[in-house]
């Protein structure tokens, strides 16, 4: 119940509902009633006393009452729907809520499958619930407590008799719930399992296809088709074990009213008119406890589902208003001060021992062999994650005091892999700032020397990107990536090796360009090629997470560094070239 | 109220995202694919589906014969008092319910048995169908929409097959036990009720098209909200770099809202079924007493045969309003299938002949004769491309972004088909060669790397499911990769989340390098593959290629200079045509666009 009681602000406000929903249910329920009644009354009144007369207000009356159970039947189910979709609707925003203020930390192992799983099948399941099963279990009880309440007025006898059946009941339902609920937890989590694996089969169907891995990944499907079907089997087991038993113990019941009940008639303590009497109030309560089973069933289904939205829910977010500092516009000056940092769950440091300042407008270049921390470097500065050990400073004072919104609208972050949404091209330039003008769209679209292409595009800034920027080759796609940071107009722009997949010419140009752009920024340009930093006012060559070497382009190659090395290595054939030209 | 009519969005299609839309589709009651759902219960239906069935009819004469035992009591023994009678009554009766004990125990079994079953070969038929499909088909969609027909639209099916199947079956058999009974009473009142049922069916075809409509309204919406979903959680980095989330959030919120909107419409329609047939139900029932009294006035028909029809035509209702909630269940399960089908029925756009064959051991020649090739009908990517790689060659393509290189990659693996002319491996045309024996024998590292989940071990043995650890570990020594994965928690068997975002992105594409390295391919393309990897580590990848690939062909596409200056030829492209071609030597000394590239690369320092 705990559940369902953390998740009540999503139902509660709409509770008017779900009453209103069970009345109309209940006059649902008693209008049912009418019919025997009307059939009794047209026999004994009409047939019998031959009273012709009253036929046409007899069937009309009938058709008046039906009329009325009709619109309660239509105003149960919409009431019971719209309780459940409109909770839904409230759970569905703050699931999305607090997707959007995860930290990266949870990012780095969130599988999307399973988060997509929650969002969709889970949800569902929860609404269903809503919907459906919490009335049937308040008109359960309901009927149940009234008719044994009419029975205990005909015979208490009776009514006790009926009574013994509830103990094996509450027991069996109780270890039938026991048994079921994390048996839904296990179907759950395996068809989280499987969304997963069709998630990720989806996202890297080239991968898959390129190395003709469609066997395997069948395999590997298959193996969760499995265990899925096996799971739900599991359940079934426990339903078609139990379910039945309910409905033996109501059949019993009857039985036992029979016996017991015509022994009674027979030793004149109970008119059989009262017994026949007894048998449909009994059918009242026998006949719910068929459903039982089915209730019980989508509550704990939801149970689990509820669990897992909670899991979602409760997971810690990073408040990014909270700060100390009012910021309106950095002025750029970075500095780390002894900065370390390990990765949550990693073996080694990421970075160690990181000591540099960039003042306001300078350029910073950032050189190193994969996995050094030139990437930690540049998230640390923008609050991704919290370094460990040591200092960073933005104007002077600690990150920590300015609150991440502020701390994140004044960095332009080019991330390594370029991802774009679907979505115009326009819109994507101006992701970070939605109201910009276009004119600011083109402007920075030029300078990333994206306008030219984007113009040879049909609809041009209008073209509606794929998924993941589908459509667009890789140089294309990180141009746009460039031009979205430039039109935030930063303090500090990253570049996390923003140019690699864009030809050194356009590369070139882009730089030529950029020129202009980061006077009065900071800028932290990552590359792996050194004509991309040369102009740096500061390189930083990283190895295993150090600074090893520190200085500018022309101090670097003065000394045998390993800046010489990559440098000589990537220049090989500037003399030759150079040379031809004259 | 009309505003649902057309499936565009009301709100979100306005927003800051695009989602390709499925449209509506207003067809009638599509009988054809009804069949086609439920040949699904064919392979059980001479086992588990027949033993459910007897199963549900044991119980079910139970049911209808219990009430009748019961009266007999009351009027045989219980009233005169015959205490023998009884005894036997209850004795006859608990074992009559002992008998629906069992026998439900085992209905369930069996018809979940079933349903499961059925949903896991539509899930597996499904999947494997995917994998058939081409590139053009992954481009138009999003994963998220493509998930979600997999995982929840079948899961929507499960219901159906279960108790949806069983119902069906009990409620027809009482109908038609029923309908036989009134008829014996009384031909004349059967027929007068049943007057209302054409009126009753006229009624709810009208509106059950309306409801299947909304219902599919209903699925367009989520799918475009589950593909937005997917979408954002994989960008999530991106928005929250730059401080989008409450625009998402609102954009979001009018997914929802749209969401709302169509599921409350389609509640509306639907809530009104239920009612309608009751409805009719009661006219039934009227004509009934009206013209039943009528009949008796005539001396036609007995006081006690019309209770007797009565009570049945009460007992006729009930099977008809539980048909009308299957039904229900049914237009949803159509508006889930109809999703499903359109995938089944999709053919690959790079179609397998029938009479394809296996292309043997390649040599690694290719050549491509007067390519053209476009992604979409405006523009060309490529354009009357002539080309020849020979055996054992290493081929690099250089020129602007955008200018068709990895284009070229796609026709040479086949992922898609040349607009015009043909691509030839070895002199066969690819089109008449089997695919598996073309990809096998190929192998692209990608511009975009992909991690999948499980181990590092793992990830590199995708390439080769039969290489056993040395050979993993082998191929990782190779490209440089050993170092890193002995630095991590677990060293190779370090498990990674899809996408391996806990590794930084050069190591990913270390990783996915070790992978096609593994595959041990004739013909091996590196797209852009070192673009994330140090020059010093390229150096130790080169120099293991220059020993791996001695006699296989190897095309590569590089924008560093280092990269490509080993390679045997290089071709110079420019929007997707061949501008130069020649070694490295020989298009430095001619002076052109080449010449130019690698200029780019060194002007600065002179200038500067
Ligand atoms: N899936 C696609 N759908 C539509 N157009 C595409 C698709 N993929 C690429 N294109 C377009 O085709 C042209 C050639 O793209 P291609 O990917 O071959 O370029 P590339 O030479 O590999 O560039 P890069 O160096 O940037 O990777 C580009 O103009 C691109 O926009
Ligand atoms: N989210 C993460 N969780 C755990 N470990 C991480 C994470 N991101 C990076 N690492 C590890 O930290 C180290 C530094 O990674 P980083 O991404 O900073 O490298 P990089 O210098 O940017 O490399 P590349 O040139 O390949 O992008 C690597 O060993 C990497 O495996
Ligand atoms: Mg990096
Ligand atoms: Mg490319």
């Amino acid at each position: 119940m705990n559940t369902f009681k953390r998740l009540r602000h999503f139902y509660l406000p709409d509770r008017k509902l779900f009453f209103a929903s069970i009345v109309f249910l209940i006059m649902m329920t008693s209008l049912t009633m009418a019919y025997p009644i009307v059939l009794q009354y047209a026999i004994d009144e009409v047939v019998i006393a031959s009273n012709a007369s009253l036929l046409p207000y007899l069937a009309v009356g009938f058709v008046l009452l039906t009329v009325l159970k009709a619109i309660a039947t239509y105003l149960h189910q919409y009431c019971g729907d719209m309780f459940g979709i409109r909770s839904v609707y409230r759970l569905r925003q703050s699931l999305y809520e607090k997707l959007q203020y995860l930290p990266f930390r949870f990012y780095d192992n969130a599988k999307t499958g399973d988060l997509m799983s929650r969002l969709t099948a889970d949800v569902e399941a929860f609404r269903f619930f809503l919907s459906f099963g919490f009335a049937q279990v308040m008109n359960l009880f309901l009927i149940v407590v009234l008719s044994f309440t009419v029975m205990m007025v005909y015979s208490y006898q009776l009514a006790l008799v009926s009574l013994i059946s509830m103990p094996f009941l509450a027991v069996v339902v109780y270890r039938f719930d026991k048994k079921v609920h994390p048996g839904f937890k296990r179907i759950r989590e395996s068809f989280a399992d499987m969304t997963t694996k069709v998630q990720e089969n989806v996202s890297g169907m080239s991968t898959v296809k390129s190395l003709s891995q469609e066997g395997m990944e069948k395999d590997r499907f298959s193996r969760r088709n499995d265990d899925y079907k096996e799971k739900s089997l599991y359940n079934a087991g426990l339903w078609a074990v139990f379910f039945p038993v309910m409905e033996l113990i109501g059949n019993i019941c009857v039985v036992l009213l029979l016996g017991f009940g015509g022994y009674l008639v027979m030793t004149g303590q109970l008119q059989i008119g009262q017994l026949a009497a007894s048998f449909s109030l009994m059918w009242y309560i026998v006949s719910p406890l068929m459903n039982l089973g089915f209730i019980i069933n989508t509550f704990s289904q939801s149970k689990a589902a509820g669990e897992r939205l909670l899991e979602v829910l409760d997971e810690e977010e990073t408040d990014i208003r909270k700060g100390e500092l009012f910021l309106d516009r950095l002025k750029g000056d970075v500095e780390f001060e002894h900065v370390s940092h390990i990765y949550q769950g990693e073996a080694s440091n990421a970075l160690q021992d990181i000591s540099f300042h960039a003042p306001p407008g300078s350029t910073i270049g950032l050189i190193g062999a994969a996995g050094s921390g030139k990437t930690t470097i540049t998230q640390l500065t923008a609050g991704f994650y919290h370094a460990a050990e040591g200092d960073i400073f933005l104007d002077g004072q600690p990150i920590s005091r300015y609150s991440l919104a502020d701390l994140r609208s004044n960095i332009g972050f080019v991330l390594q892999e370029s991802f774009l949404f679907s979505s115009t091209i326009r819109d994507n330039i101006a992701y970070g700032r939605p109201d910009a003008s276009m004119d600011d769209v083109v402007e920075a679209a030029k300078r990333a020397q994206a306008h030219t292409f984007i113009m040879d595009l049909e609809h041009g800034y209008e073209t509606v990107l794929g998924e993941r920027g589908m459509g667009l080759s890789g140089g294309q796609k990180q141009r746009l990536a460039i031009a979205r940071a430039i039109v935030m107009d930063p303090a500090v722009l990253v570049l996390d090796d923003a140019t690699s997949a864009v030809d050194m010419e356009t590369e070139q140009r882009i730089q030529a360009a950029f020129g202009e752009v980061m006077k009065g920024r900071t800028t932290f340009i990552i590359a792996h090629r050194i004509s991309s930093l040369k102009h740096a006012d500061q390189i930083l060559v990283l190895e295993k997470g150090s600074i090893v070497e520190q200085g500018t382009h022309e101090e670097l190659l003065d000394h045998a560094s390993m800046y010489r090395r990559i440098h000589d290595i990537q220049f090989r054939d500037q003399y030759q070239v150079m040379q031809r030209q004259g | 109220m009309k505003r649902i009519e057309g499936s565009g969005q009301d709100r979100a299609s306005t927003g800051r995202f695009h989602y390709p839309q499925d449209r509506v589709v207003d067809k009638a009651f599509n009988w054809s694919q009804l069949k086609r759902l439920f040949s699904y219960m064919k392979p059980y239906g001479r086992t588990l589906l027949p033993l459910a069935a007897a199963a549900m009819l044991i119980g079910t004469i139970v049911r209808l014969a219990a009430p009748v035992l019961i009266g007999y009591a009351i009027d045989q023994a219980i009233s005169p008092g015959n205490r023998d009678l009884l005894l036997w009554v209850v004795v006859v009766l608990t074992g009559m319910y002992g008998l629906q004990w069992v026998s439900n125990v085992y209905r369930i079994r069996w018809i979940n048995r079933m349903g499961q079953y059925i949903i896991f070969d539509l899930r597996r038929d499904l999947f494997n169908h995917i994998q058939t499909l081409s590139h053009r088909f992954f481009d138009q969609r999003s994963a998220g929409s493509i998930l979600v027909r997999v995982t929840n639209d079948v899961h929507s099916l499960q219901e159906l097959f279960t108790n949806g199947v069983i119902n069906l079956m009990m409620d027809i058999i009482m109908l038609v036990g029923i309908v036989s009974i009134l008829f014996v009473i009384s031909p004349e009142l059967t027929t007068a009720v049943m007057i209302v049922l054409p009126v009753m069916f006229y009624i709810s075809t009208n509106l059950r098209r309306r409801i299947r409509r909304s219902w599919q309204v209903v699925r367009l919406r989520q799918s475009t909200m589950n593909a937005h979903l997917n979408e954002s959680i994989q960008g999530m980095r991106v928005t929250q770099a730059y401080h989008q989330e409450q625009e998402n959030m609102r954009y979001f919120g009018d997914l929802n809202m749209d969401t709302y909107d169509a599921w409350e419409q389609a509640t509306r329609k639907s809530a009104k079924f239920r009612p309608v047939v009751e409805l009719s139900n009661a006219v039934g029932t009227a004509v009934l007493i009206w013209y039943g009294i009528h009949l008796i006035g005539n001396g036609t028909l007995s006081i006690g045969n019309f209770v007797t029809f009565a009570t049945f035509l009460g007992m006729f209702w009930e099977p008809i309003s539980r048909l009308g909630q299957i039904y229900n269940q049914l237009l949803m399960a159509m508006a889930s299938s109809e999703r499903i089908f359109e995938y089944l029925d999709e053919s690959p756009s790079v179609p397998e002949k029938k009479d394809a064959v296996s292309i043997g051991t390649m040599k690694g020649d290719v050549r491509f004769e007067q390519v053209s090739f476009q992604y979409d009908a405006v523009k060309y990517a490529l354009q009357d491309l002539d080309l020849h790689i020979r055996p054992g060659e290493t081929f690099a393509f250089v020129g602007h972004t955008g200018s068709g290189k990895t284009t070229i990659v796609n026709l040479i693996s086949r992922f898609y088909d040349p607009t015009a002319g043909t691509v030839l491996i070895d002199g066969q045309d690819l089109r008449d060669v089997t695919l598996d024996s073309l990809r096998s024998q190929v192998s692209v590292v990608l511009q975009d790397t992909f991690i999948f989940s499980g181990t590092i071990m793992d990830n590199i043995r995708f390439g080769n499911p039969e290489a056993d650890d040395e050979e993993v570990k082998e191929a990782a020594f190779q490209v440089g990769a050993d170092r890193f994965i002995r630095e991590l928690r677990d060293g190779y068997e370090t498990e990674v989340e899809e996408r391996g975002n806990v590794l930084s992105v050069g190591e990913r594409q270390l990783i996915s390098f070790a992978r096609a390295l593994l595959a041990d391919p004739r013909i091996l393309i590196l797209d852009e593959a070192t673009a994330s990897i140090d020059t010093e580590t390229e150096q130790i990848i080169q120099q293991a290629l220059q020993r791996l690939l001695k006699d296989r062909t190897a095309v590569m596409i590089a924008h560093r200079l280092s990269t490509i200056r080993e390679a045997d030829r290089i071709m110079v492209l420019k929007e997707g045509r061949v501008l130069e071609e020649g070694s490295h030597d020989e298009l430095i000394r001619q002076h052109g666009e080449y010449n130019r590239l690698v200029k780019a690369q060194f002007q600065h320092s002179h200038v500067g």
